[in-house]
């Protein structure tokens, strides 16, 4: 069997007395697209940083390409960290030539509109031909992981269809993929998701598997200001939707009876929760 | 009474970062501007609260001290506390000293802010510093209320909050006007613009803008024409313009293929 691409068993790491993360099992195999959700402290960058070898002494096992995280085998991976890691203070062309020359690989072709750009300073491109020529940099050495911490934010939704085409690709042609998203739509784009909360894994599987058959629910009435107003004291996560009122952690029952006393007619439907307010439910419970 | 903009275009030299664009704002209701990075959302924002003066059309506007603005950037002094950030912007609203800290009192418990009101702006997270932002954009309880990017690199709980503070500005009659690069967040408008290199591409409320597709999508695992199809998962979606016999099983579009759908007809001149 081949081993997997990256793999924890029983990973946990400490920041001081801070448990940042607790005892995490994952892998990412050839060809598949793995999402990693979760809120900010969630122990996302944490699990990610280790996996790229950049955490000191792991507890737990921790393997990069079927071996320890070394050098060597970061050389095989392709990492778009949130910040993208280019160059502000070089232009297109020289981050370009800079990232070639570091993974020792040909500088590749860049696209025609980035290539009319090759000459700009990165600092003063567009926040999308920079997501862009990051994408090209973390490519150039035919990476076999690809890394991508929130690979998107800031794109209009045919460019993110482009970033989504080379990803695919990428994964038809065996590169396994490791992205973080707080996004829905993206979470829809990949094969399996990864769900953190407290620093643990909550959750695994397709969307419905990690929402968890949780439920909110959908307050709809013809005067959604004043069931807001009578809801929104209770400490519910209360939000608006369009014309009707949505509550992620309210328990039925107690807001019919909140509303009633309020005297706004209403009807109250049982619905999915978004995997937003599933983490966001999570985030609280770990709080408390 | 009612805001917005009738038949805004604006150039900055020779660029129309926007183009013809309507927009009306009614008192409680959302409005979602979407597009990527130069679609002209900003530039949309800015015409509405005044900062940039369009070429031609109208804008209609609360004066400019009932219209509250969270711009791009952070909207506050990284060297103020979270309280004295909230103080100067009541004040210079014209609020007394007693109002602004019963405003700032209210505002900050809930946006949750409370045990940070003496830690500076600058200490603060991404998420907290946004809730920040907004709360000053509110403190003098605007009638318009203006937020570019509001949830832009704000983690999903922030966000919901974020989401709740706007929701209460609306139900307390205030119009909101926010933008995102977001479809998921767009969605909850009532209303939703959507942005593409300066032009209006879609405007309807979400559920219309579902039937505003013009041609067909198709799902398919072998696109005839690749510049028009975009992967969904491990299969492909392709837009075929009207006129043309698509190839491969139509299905009912979702927002984010309608709009994709939308910038490939712009771009190919197919009028929506």
């Amino acid at each position: 069997m081949t081993p997997a691409l990256l793999e924890t068993r029983g990973f946990s790491h400490r920041f001081g007395t801070l448990l940042a993360v607790d005892d995490v099992t994952m892998h990412v195999e050839p060809g598949e697209v793995v999402g990693l959700l979760g809120a900010n402290g969630a122990g996302k960058t944490t699990l990610i940083r280790a996996l790229l070898g950049l955490v000191g002494s792991p507890d737990g096992q921790v393997r990069l390409l079927g071996g320890p995280p070394s050098r060597q085998a970061r050389m095989r991976v392709g990492y778009v960290p949130q910040g993208m890691g280019l160059y502000d203070d070089l232009t297109v062309a020289e981050n370009l030539e800079f990232t070639a020359r570091a993974y020792r690989a040909r500088v590749p072709q860049l696209p025609p509109d980035l290539a009319e750009h090759s000459g700009t300073l990165v600092g003063s491109l567009a926040l999308g031909s920079q997501r862009r020529l990051a994408f090209v940099c973390a490519l150039l050495h035919d990476p076999e992981v690809l890394v991508l911490d929130e690979p998107t934010s800031g794109v209009d939704p045919l460019a993110r269809a482009r970033l989504w085409d080379t990803v695919r690709e990428r994964a038809e042609a065996g590169v396994g993929v490791l992205i973080t998203t707080h996004y829905m739509q993206e979470a829809q784009q990949c094969d399996r998701l990864l769900l953190m909360a407290g620093g643990r894994l909550v959750g695994s599987g397709s969307e419905e598997d990690v929402v968890g058959g949780t439920t909110a629910v959908e307050v709809r009435t013809e005067r959604w200001a004043d069931a807001f107003a009578a809801l929104e004291p209770t400490g519910a996560a209360v939000t608006l939707s369009g014309r009707s009122v949505r509550v992620a952690d309210g328990d039925e029952a107690t807001l019919r009876a909140v509303l009633a006393q309020a005297g706004v007619p209403a009807e109250l439907v049982s619905v999915p929760a978004t995997i937003e307010e599933r983490m966001a439910v999570l985030a609280k419970d770990a709080v408390r | 009474m009612t805001w917005g903009l009738t038949g805004v275009t604006v150039r900055f030299g020779v660029t129309n970062a926007l183009v013809d664009t309507t927009l009306t704002v009614e008192p409680g209701q959302v409005i979602g501007i979407v597009g990527g990075d130069g679609a002209g959302k900003t530039t949309l924002l800015r015409a509405l609260v005044g900062e940039v003066v369009p070429r031609s059309g109208s804008v209609h506007a609360p004066a400019p001290h009932r219209i509250g603005y969270l711009p791009a950037s952070s909207g506050s002094w990284a060297e103020l506390s979270v309280r004295e950030n909230l103080e100067f912007v009541g004040r210079s609203f014209g609020l007394s000293t007693s109002q602004v800290a019963a405003r700032a009192d209210e505002l900050l418990a809930r946006a949750g802010l409370d045990s940070a009101r003496d830690r500076l702006a600058r200490q603060l997270s991404g998420g907290m510093r946004r809730k920040l932002g907004f709360c000053m954009a509110t403190v003098a309880e605007p009638d318009l209320l203006v937020l570019d990017e509001p949830s832009t690199g704000v983690d999903p709980v922030s966000r919901v909050e974020l989401w709740r503070l706007v929701s209460l500005a609306a139900a307390g009659g205030a119009g909101v006007v926010m933008s995102t690069t977001y479809l998921d967040e767009a969605e909850r408008c009532g209303h939703l613009m959507v942005l593409d290199e300066g032009h209006v591409l879609l405007s309807a409320p979400p559920e219309e803008a579902l039937a505003s597709l013009v041609g067909t999508v198709v799902t398919t695992t072998d696109p005839v024409h690749p510049e028009r199809a975009w992967r969904r998962g491990r299969t492909h979606h392709e837009w075929w313009p009207p006129g043309e016999r698509p190839v491969g099983s139509t299905i009912t579009p979702d927002l984010e293929d309608v709009v994709i759908a939308a910038s490939l007809a712009r771009r190919a001149g197919v009028a929506a």
